[in-house]
């Protein structure tokens, strides 16, 4: 009697508990299958791509570096150095025009222009590709609205150059720098500030000695994630410039439309692989940077 | 000290808005004075008639309703197994729905174009060939659902995750389940409708992203409205920086709908 009971138990014990289980395996199980062939098998497909190399005369494929090496050599090293300098130039500039804008919002009282500004930068940073391209092409492109009135043309100004792209990318990144860093500045007390201040501190001496430490991994995760936007971004280059200025992005695109010598089509997907290994180094600064910046804030 | 503040502040504000605001004006001015014939609305309204405007359109929006379908349809249910059963493949998931942020979409497509090369070198006498035709279907390219669904992944999750943090699943679910319920009417009754906030959230932006994705689209010869755009750029400049003002103002309406709904930071996530 006693044992039936017993045995009962274990089972009416047990019995929820694996129901609980089977749907939480299956309801993940179709996800995961889901992200291996529409993301997985891409992702092999260009690794794999990237180490092949074809024979022209025989069509025999081999494994080779070739690629790789060819990937980082002439046109496509300008055109990988291009995309860094630019992304690099954007990044540093957008953080730097970035900050005095937060911080002139973080330190207005008024709670309207924050929203304002916050819900603004918002928008901004997910405004780009096609449209953000014309609207400088109208603004400050050859027939351009400025252009023609401030008769910018006969100064020698081109926006389809690498300075223009600077000017258009700047567009979304400076408020994607803003949404980034001003968490960070809200979470500097104004004990601290006051702290300062009673020992004798001045302005500037607070901002490099207080401020800009604790500050020091949200600005920098900031600057790679502004890096890693403008090494991605693809469309308003390929909209505004055609292929002007040398970009990594720009060049995949060409060989993969087919614009590219027979033989070297496998040289776009060592190039993605290039890309690949760029924006995961970026990843890698980023996160556990944002981690970091997080445990001060919070504390 | 305030005082101090203030002055270059407004300055900063000033130039920030001058920055900003000068291209959006310029645009509208460029659109609607042409040389030669003064003002003019001509460019606004030849948009409706001109060649692809619909079709584009509505393939963009259909590729967003499928792509927000799939996308919810397998996260929703893994998110939610994930806090109630299966707390030990979160890492995992949250892992793999990251990986997208370190491919950039040129590469995506890049990878996506080999693939869809296998079909005809490799594939062209099993069945799976017809797979591969059906997918790239101009009509309605499901190859492009696919690939947007990857691309919507790290800020779906984000979403849904956040949501998710903000109500108690288990005692819900459980209270659900007490009371006689199966898994999916728990699910669908009980924890869905509080989680309407973070799938608003997520439907948003992954419309905002399907209608201004363009490098994909593009690199595998489909014609949704982003492509559309800059397809005719090159032919009636006014016509396209017109249909891009209208562009940005539909998709600003749709991102500050969504910040009105779930707070500003989410629109920040875009990696």
């Amino acid at each position: 009697m006693t044992g039936t009971l017993a045995r009962a138990d274990v089972v009416s014990a047990a019995s929820p508990k694996r129901r609980r289980r089977a749907p939480g395996w299956l309801a993940v199980v179709p996800l995961l299958a889901f992200i291996a062939v529409a993301f997985g098998v891409p992702a092999l497909a260009m690794l794999n791509g990237a180490f092949t190399v074809k024979d022209q005369a025989t069509g025999a494929t081999s494994y080779s570096t070739a690629n790789m090496t060819a990937s980082l050599d002439g046109a496509y090293l300008t055109a990988l150095a291009g995309s860094v300098k630019l992304s690099a130039v954007c990044a540093f500039l957008g953080a730097l025009l970035g900050l005095p804008l937060a911080q002139a919002v973080v330190s207005s009282r008024s709670r309207a222009l924050r929203e304002a500004v916050l819900t603004a930068s918002g928008v901004l940073a997910n405004f780009g590709g096609v449209p953000l391209a014309f609207a400088f092409v109208a603004t400050l492109g050859n027939a351009g609205v400025l252009t023609r009135r401030l008769g910018l043309g006969e100064k020698g100004w081109n926006l389809y150059s690498f300075g223009g792209l600077v000017l258009v990318y700047l567009y979304f990144l400076i408020p994607l720098m803003v949404l980034t860093i001003t968490p960070a500045l809200e979470g500097l007390r104004t004990q601290w500030r006051e702290a300062a201040r009673n020992n004798g501190a001045t302005g500037v001496q607070y901002w490099r000695h207080v401020a800009l430490p604790v500050l020091a991994p949200s600005l920098l995760g900031g600057l790679v994630l502004l890096f890693g936007s403008a090494f991605a971004a693809y469309a308003t280059a390929a909209a505004m410039v055609g292929s002007s200025v040398p970009l990594v992005t720009l060049q995949i695109a060409d060989a993969i439309s087919g614009n590219v010598l027979v033989g070297q089509e496998n040289v776009a997907l060592a190039l993605s692989l290039d890309m690949v290994l760029v924006a995961g180094a970026v990843m890698a600064v980023y996160l556990p940077l944002q981690r970091r910046s997080a445990r001060w804030l919070d504390a | 000290m305030a005082r101090r503040v203030n002055t270059w502040r407004w300055p900063v504000l000033g130039l920030a808005a001058l920055y900003f605001l000068v291209p959006l004006a310029a645009s509208v001015v460029f659109t609607v004075d042409v040389p030669g014939r003064g003002v003019t609305f001509d460019a606004y309204r030849r948009i409706v008639s001109t060649e692809g405007f619909t079709s584009s359109l509505l393939l963009s929006l259909e590729l967003a309703l499928a792509t927000i379908a799939v996308v919810l349809l397998l996260m929703v249910p893994a998110v939610v197994a994930l806090r109630l059963g299966a707390p030990r493949l979160r890492p995992v998931v949250e892992v793999v729905c990251s990986l997208p942020l370190v491919v950039p979409p040129i590469a995506f497509v890049a990878g996506i174009s080999t693939v869809l090369k296998w079909g005809p070198e490799h594939l062209s006498r099993t069945p799976l060939f017809q797979t591969f035709v059906a997918v790239q279907n101009p009509d309605f390219p499901f190859v492009l659902v696919l690939a947007y669904v990857v691309m919507a992944l790290p800020f779906v999750y984000r979403a849904l995750d956040a949501g998710l943090r903000a109500i108690d699943v288990r005692t819900l679910a459980e209270a659900a389940r007490s009371c006689g319920a199966a898994w999916p009417q728990a699910l669908l009754r009980a924890v869905l409708p509080n989680l309407r906030g973070a799938l608003l959230n997520a439907s948003f932006l992954t419309l905002a992203l399907v209608l201004g994705e363009f490098t994909v689209a593009q690199l595998l010869g489909f014609t949704p409205f982003a492509v559309w755009i800059y397809s005719i750029g090159g032919s009636q400049a006014q016509l396209s920086v017109a249909v891009s003002v209208l562009s940005l103002l539909v998709t600003w309406a749709l991102l500050l709908t969504l910040a009105g709904f779930g707070g500003r930071t989410k629109t920040a996530s875009r990696g």
